[in-house]
């Protein structure tokens, strides 16, 4: 079990002071897939790297089994981060090593015999799917391969901990879904706890099975993805929510848009959960006395109940008309973005 | 073919010899000091593995100031210490000093530049896995750079036989010696040309050579 006590760390730059961690507590069980789920900036990559210590956090205490790893000795240290592996979003492997070489380098460090090392980087290329590839180079490899290396190399010296740091941001989405499966694979053959930190809801939404979003170095909500999914509490998740599935369509709907109505405004309503089923819209409009019309719209029902994204148009009506109508949404629970 | 009878050849091979000799021994030399004075300013930078701000600035005036010196006042600057180091400020081993100091902080210098292009994420990961600080330096940060380092040392070598050449002007041997007394002074043209001729097929030779080794080890 990891345990974050009360973390905060702040970076000073330019006599600047940020505080990437802002008393951050948190409990991950043992064996399950964790994610921690933040913008850029919130804080997430600092936070998992106090897990293993990459960076000291400046209070607080990180305990994993009963350990406090804070108070460890240099030499202790690298004992335990021996058994925290981790995996990174630009893989950082060593170019001038081949596949074999990447995945025994961390065995190397842990003083493995020179047989043993070659048995296990076997069974670790099996494992990951990289057969028949152990002599190549990094550089000869596609993103997914690498990303592959990265995932054997971490395992290599058979870690209780698996820290993934966007582990899957920098690849295309059928090689992310593959690297997913891979890690849920792991996980449940190898019972080892798995945190991943991400700014891509559909991967927690794929593996997950609690996560924590983060915001401004806090943790603004934690709960399991059902949970937060059908009834997401904090501004920032309830984006997260109802962006998911769709990087990159939504921006392209909206400029569509924008091309189309230069005049007026657009609004966008995203719905989740249990308010998706009530008429809203209706008993809004009934309200104010300027025509709406509806110009994009997708309600659906995910896996994580339903969901539902809507584009108005409001051509006329003073601002003030304007101001009350978002304001009568979001009383009724609607997440309103005007663009 | 009677130009031809205008070289002493004999006298032509002791000074390519001689010219190789100042450059390669002097570069192993350099290639150790450079190195050792590399990783000492890349770990003792900000950010670095042994950050330590006063050694870092030390060194990083130290090397600026010996740079900064020209090589022709360099071989005066320490004769004192060439005689004391060779018995003599003559010939081609009492050269080597001068060029050793000069060169080794050039060379420092274009290891850190190497050092810093190392990803700092490998570093990071290696950090990661338990890699004690030496194993990053031996098992991560020297292989990692080895492309840029030999691409360096070639460079470094060029430069070098042009500073042999030049220290051949004033005593201690080698084509530079052949090309200013013998071509120069006693208006040879056959073998100032004979001695250029020969100084550029060394530097296209060390420079293939390098181009070559980095073409190979160079997995990126």
């Amino acid at each position: 079990m990891i345990q974050l006590k009360d973390i905060i760390k702040i970076f000073t730059t330019k006599g600047e002071d940020i505080h990437a961690v802002r008393n951050v507590t948190l409990d991950i069980n043992d064996g399950e897939i964790f994610g921690i789920i933040g913008y850029s900036g919130a804080g997430k990559s600092t936070l998992v790297r106090i897990i293993n210590q990459l960076e000291k956090q400046d209070s607080g205490e990180v305990i994993i089994n009963g350990t406090d790893i804070g108070k460890l000795k240099d030499s202790e240290l690298r004992k335990e981060r021996q058994k925290i592996g981790m995996i990174f979003q630009h893989f950082n492997l060593l170019w001038s090593r081949t596949v074999e070489e990447n995945i025994a380098f961390p065995l190397e460090i842990a003083k493995v015999g020179k047989e043993e090392r070659q048995k296990r980087v076997d069974e670790l290329i099996k494992l990951v799917g990289l057969e028949g590839r152990g002599k190549a180079y990094p550089s000869e490899l596609s993103g997914g391969q690498k990303q592959r290396i990265g995932i054997a190399r971490a395992l290599a010296n058979n870690p209780e901990i698996l820290l993934c740091d966007e582990a899957t941001s920098a690849l295309d989405p059928d090689t992310t879904e593959s690297i997913l499966d891979l890690l849920k694979r792991i996980n449940k053959e190898l019972g080892i706890t798995i945190v991943m930190i991400t700014h891509q809801m559909e991967v927690v939404q794929k593996i997950c099975h609690r996560i924590a979003v983060m915001s401004d170095g806090r943790i603004v909500e934690e709960g399991t993805v059902k949970d937060i999914f059908e009834n997401p509490k904090h501004e920032v998740t309830k984006r997260f929510v109802t962006n998911v599935d769709s990087n990159g369509k939504i921006e392209k709907i909206q400029k569509e848009l924008k091309e189309l109505y230069p005049f007026g405004q657009i609004v966008r309503l995203s719905f989740t959960g249990e308010i998706s089923k009530k008429p809203i819209l209706d008993t809004v409009l009934k309200k104010v006395n300027f025509p709406v019309s509806i110009v994009n719209a997708n309600i659906g029902h995910s896996q994580i109940g339903p969901m539902g994204v809507m584009y108005v148009h409001i051509s006329n009506g003073t601002e003030s008309e304007y101001q009350e109508f978002v304001k009568l949404l979001r009383d009724e629970g609607v997440i309103v973005e005007v663009l | 073919m009677s130009w031809l009878t205008n070289i002493n050849w004999e006298q032509i091979y002791e000074a390519l010899v001689e010219t190789i000799y100042m450059t390669g021994v002097s570069m192993i030399f350099i290639v150790v000091f450079g190195l050792l004075i590399g990783i000492l300013l890349y770990c003792t930078q900000t950010g670095g593995l042994y950050e330590n701000k006063y050694i870092s600035k030390v060194v990083d005036v130290t090397v600026n100031v010996l740079r900064a010196i020209p090589f022709i006042i360099m071989v005066f600057l320490i004769i004192p210490f060439t005689k004391f180091l060779c018995g003599t400020m003559l010939g081609a081993t009492a050269a080597i000093p001068s060029l050793v100091f000069t060169a080794s902080p050039f060379f420092a210098r274009l290891c850190v530049i190497a050092f810093n292009e190392v990803d700092k994420g490998t570093i990071e990961a290696s950090e990661a896995m338990g890699a004690s600080k030496f194993e990053i330096i031996t098992k991560v940060l020297l292989p990692e750079a080895l492309p840029a380092i030999v691409s360096g040392i070639s460079v470094t070598a060029v430069t070098l036989v042009g500073y042999t050449a030049m220290s051949g002007a004033i005593g201690a041997g080698g084509l530079g010696n052949v090309a200013y007394l013998y071509g120069f002074s006693r208006r040879n043209g056959t073998i100032l040309y004979m001695a250029t001729a020969m100084v550029v097929i060394i530097v296209f030779i060390l420079q293939g050579i390098g181009d070559y080794l980095v073409s190979k080890i160079d997995k990126r």
